[in-house]
């Protein structure tokens, strides 16, 4: 038979605020634990949560930036369930009302498009984190993350392989670090998915049942999960068995996911509306505002890349990915003033292999914009060769000097002086009478050997185009 | 120097005829000899208070006092105040020294106010008659074989029993008018957003409201006007400007249309304070006053939907109370279910676990709608009423409770009866308006208390009206002896 695989997928993106959802105390990442645990994340008795305007900013802006409708009136509610570390016995977030409703987002895998829908995105605080090592026999309970700021995406079952929820989750992950609402931070877990996950004949419109798998915190896991689950559930069905609903945690050691609870043991949450806080009320002012804010958004950008610059579907692409990457490219190409295809071969290509190699972001790159301008520029106008080039590039990246002082200091200047090449030729034609011999009989591969021995004797700095043409009529 | 009400204890302070700590010493030797038996006090602060006395006359001496300067108070145990122990009543939180204090305890003392100690209460305010309260009952002062009423017994019995002039009550569904009535006292329950409740130990949030209990509308007066006011760390505190109270007071009343709800005087009701009621509204007319017979068609609703709100919000708000951060927990657990369930076991008492297992069974999954949604359903219901009946009338009057004060042990073994002690006060909190409750006679040796409701945000008229009554009679006046 053959399957069809449904995913769907809850991402996590913790809001890059200063503060706490609820509470004034600071949401910063790796401090000593529970120092950023104030008396409302502790759920001291007598305290009550106020909302963090900034994190309804956030939640809009990303509203906005997929389409989505922002709710005029929406509601906090309790999530109840006890958990050592949850203070409060309850959870706030958003459950009938949220934030944000449908929306849309258009992946693209193999070449091929595809719409993505977003059913809501809500707000809700973290819970802090249980610490299960160093403390033997015992739980050790960290609040600093209690009250962080999350914003939950919840997709439609729209994605049918694990390709395609990798290629949505990389897409939200650029655009929620384009919005600057996220830091995107995968290991700090700041950017985290859960997948629901069914199998059904293909063909078929009723949905299997599904398992959801928690807390997949990168996109190699997100693949390899869904791999493995997808198999476990063709097995089963094939072998006459039922897939339960469930909640299935993945071990990325074993490559495996495995049953954390059952349906008839999930938890019964009784959500209702949280008394303490009122309705969240959002005007169209207030949406304004947000909207005024948005940046350029990646597909936009993206296609702008193309039609302005003229690069390929895949230049665009990968230059747009991040909001760093194609501001760095942009200002290339502004100061060298030419061939933004030339730019966009540069920084897709030595220096992203540098960057990469140092371990480095490129808003911590060496080479600054203008410096690697400087360099194209000299390639562009056949100061320098493409392979002389590569050699300025190391020089750029090691020193702080322009590409123009390297070429002046180091004396890599191209010779295109056609008497210069013709002397040259002249005295190699004069050296090697069998290989012109040779040549002349027919033996076309003999020509590379002169091309050789002309850039030995220029050390590598005469034009190769010149030197190529020169040759083949000195050869005649 | 007991016998004297906060207006008049001010005066004397300014007056030089005595001083803050003279004042708080007569009130914490008062406290001495007469709670034992009334245990109306968890916690009396006796050091804090003389330092807090102190430093109020040096500010009188400067001429910088305020009205309440150098007056002594006491707080329900509900509120959360710095270095003192917080219990609400309960076992839970018997070793729990709060870290912060509450914006009405923070009020209070910015306005120069001397803390006595911690009043005693029902469990978490879950409760009629302060039986339910971890540290025993309290005995109301007029005779102490009957219950003070509750949640805020404590406090009712504390300013009754004249060990201190004023006190706070909160009232979720009659915590502080039921108390006032039943120890014949003065007691304030404003609109709900008034009062922050920051600090406040939440038993059911869309309904808990902090309030002044006292001798008289005018003591009301001053220390509401200390407790009023916006506070940006309760999302739920009203931001709109807050009257002079004592500024109105003493205003006519001609003309005021007082409205009789039908509903309040019907079956179950005690003949007596039927009688007295009347007696009482008599007292208007003759102040100008006129008065309409109107109806309140949902307030049978009121129980059933308030007996849902109360206790789903409650089983939510007491999650926290888990053993694990601060609290009471169980000797030795074996693992993290066990250390749940006996530290929750173990630390709450009867009263508030029944309430407990109703609002989680209230807010479960394929009952949430025809219990939580209907009742809520059912508060608009019973607000519309209201705002029907405020079309014709100013204030409505009528009884706080059913009965005068029972005895011990005379309900508590039924919940329903017990249930019904707050019959005409869980409407007001449902619908979130202000209401008092003022002495207004006795039956037998025991005081009465009449309701007042008022619309939104009219406490200013409500004190007024409730004062011009206090003028022209002498109920609270009365004491017990003791």
């Amino acid at each position: 038979m053959q399957w069809e695989t449904v995913i769907g997928l809850e991402i996590h993106a913790q809001l890059a605020t200063k503060s706490k959802i609820f509470s004034g105390a600071s949401t910063a990442y790796g401090a000593e634990p529970n120092t950023q645990a104030c008396a409302i994340d502790l759920g001291l008795p007598g305290v009550l949560p106020v909302l963090n305007q900034e994190a309804v900013r956030m939640a809009v802006k990303f509203g906005l930036a997929i389409g989505a409708t922002v709710t005029p009136r929406s509601v906090f509610a309790r999530k109840n369930y006890f958990y050592p570390d949850l203070p409060k016995g309850y959870q706030i977030s958003q459950y009938d009302l949220p934030v944000v409703g449908n929306g849309q987002t258009t992946i693209s895998v193999d070449g091929e498009e595809k719409v993505v829908g977003i059913t809501r995105a809500h707000l809700e605080e973290d819970a802090g984190k249980s610490l299960h090592e160093d403390f033997h026999g015992f739980s050790g309970i960290d609040l600093n993350r209690a009250g962080t700021p999350l914003l939950e995406i919840v997709s439609e079952p729209d994605m049918r392989s694990a390709k395609e929820a990798v290629a949505y989750m990389k897409k939200l992950h650029a655009l929620v670090r384009y919005l600057e609402i996220c830091d995107g931070n995968m290991q700090e877990g700041s950017f985290r998915c859960d997948a629901n996950v069914s199998v059904r004949p293909k063909g078929q419109e009723k949905f299997g049942t599904r398992a959801e798998i928690k807390n997949l915190n990168s996109f190699r896991f997100v693949e390899k999960a869904i791999n493995y689950e997808v198999e476990r559930q063709i097995e089963i069905l094939e072998s006459g068995g039922q897939v339960i609903q469930e909640t299935r945690l993945y071990d990325s050691v074993k490559d495996e996911t495995r049953s954390m609870r059952s349906k008839e043991e999930a938890n019964d949450y009784r959500y209702f509306p949280d008394p303490d806080l009122l309705p969240l009320e959002i005007g169209p002012d207030f949406i304004e505002h947000v909207r005024k804010d948005l940046p350029e958004l990646p597909d936009v950008k993206r296609d702008r890349f193309k039609s302005k610059y003229g690069l390929n579907d895949y230049d665009a692409e990968v230059l747009t990915a991040t909001r760093e990457l194609a501001t760095y490219f942009e200002a290339v190409v502004k100061a060298a003033g030419c061939d933004a295809k030339l730019c966009a071969n540069w920084v897709m290509g030595d220096l992203a292999a540098a960057l990469n190699k140092a371990g480095l972001e490129i808003e911590q790159s060496p080479v600054q914009p203008d410096r690697l301008a400087g360099l194209v520029q000299r390639i562009a106008d056949d100061t320098i060769s493409g392979k002389i080039a590569k050699q300025v590039f190391e020089a750029l990246w090691e020193s702080g000097e322009t590409a123009d002082a390297i070429i002046e200091h180091q004396g890599l200047k191209q010779i295109t002086d056609t008497g210069a090449i013709e002397a040259i030729i002249d005295e190699i034609i004069a050296a090697n009478p069998d290989q012109v011999a040779g040549y002349k009989s027919g033996k076309d591969k003999l020509f590379g050997f002169f091309v050789g021995q002309a850039m030995k004797a220029t050390g590598g700095k005469a034009n190769p185009a010149q030197l190529n043409d020169l040759l083949k009529k000195k050869l005649q | 120097m007991h016998e004297k009400t906060i207006a008049e204890l001010a005066l004397g302070l300014k007056n030089k005829e005595y001083s803050s700590q003279e004042l708080t010493q007569a009130f914490l030797s008062r406290v001495k000899t007469l709670n034992p038996d009334l245990n109306a006090f968890i916690t009396v602060t006796e050091e804090s208070a003389l330092a807090a006395a102190e430093g109020a006359d040096a500010a009188l001496a400067r001429g910088e006092a305020g009205p309440l300067t150098g007056i002594p108070i006491a707080q329900k145990d509900i509120f959360c105040t710095k270095g003192v122990r917080s219990s609400c009543g309960s076992k839970m939180l018997d070793n729990f020294i709060s870290p912060y204090d509450a914006t009405v305890v923070e009020r209070f003392n910015q306005a120069g106010t001397v803390m006595l100690g911690k009043l005693n209460m029902d469990e978490f305010a879950m409760g009629s008659s302060n039986e339910t309260s971890f540290y025993g009952p309290v005995k109301n002062p007029w005779d102490t074989g009957t219950v003070p009423g509750g949640s805020s017994g404590g406090s009712a019995s504390a300013v009754a029993a004249r060990l201190v002039p004023g006190a706070t009550g909160t009232d979720t569904g009659g915590s502080i008018r039921q108390p006032a009535a039943f120890c014949g006292i003065t007691g304030l329950k404003p609109t709900y957003g008034l009062v922050s409740r920051w600090g406040m130990i939440a038993f059911a949030s869309s309904l808990d409201q902090a309030g002044p209990m006292a001798r008289t509308a005018e003591d009301c007066a001053l220390m509401l006007q200390a407790m009023a006011g916006f506070d940006p760390r309760d999302s739920t505190s009203v931001d709109q400007p807050v009257p002079d109270y004592s500024a109105t007071l003493g205003q006519p009343l001609e003309g005021l249309r007082i409205g009789l709800p039908r509903e309040f005087f019907g079956e179950g009701l005690d003949s007596e304070i039927a009688r007295l009621i009347h007696e009482a509204v008599d007292e208007y007319r003759k102040l100008g006053a006129t008065v309409k017979d109107i109806s309140l068609p949902n307030m049978h609703l009121s129980g059933p939907a308030y007996y849902v709100v109360a206790p789903a919000e409650c089983s939510s708000n007491l999650a926290r109370l888990d053993g694990v951060r601060y609290g009471y927990r169980c000797a030795e657990p074996k693992d993290l279910k066990d250390l749940y369930m006996r530290s929750r076991g173990e630390g709450f008492g009867a009263e508030v676990k029944r309430r407990i297992l109703i609002g989680t069974y209230a807010l479960s999954a394929g009952y949430y709608d025809a219990y939580y949604l209907k009742a809520q359903k059912i508060r608009r219901l019973i607000s519309e009423d209201f705002k029907r009946a405020y079309q014709e009338v100013d204030v409505i009057m009528g009884p706080t409770s059913p009965s005068v004060a029972f005895r011990f042990g005379e309900k508590s073994a039924d919940p329903i009866a017990m249930y019904l002690s707050d019959i005409y006060t869980i409407a007001v909190n449902l619908a979130g308006l202000p209401g008092m409750s003022i002495p207004v006679g006795f039956s037998g040796k025991l005081p009465v208390g009449m309701q007042i409701i008022g619309n939104y945000f009219s406490e200013a008229q409500l004190l007024n009206v409730a004062h011009r009554y206090q003028q022209v009679t002498d109920w609270h006046r009365r004491s017990p002896s003791l």
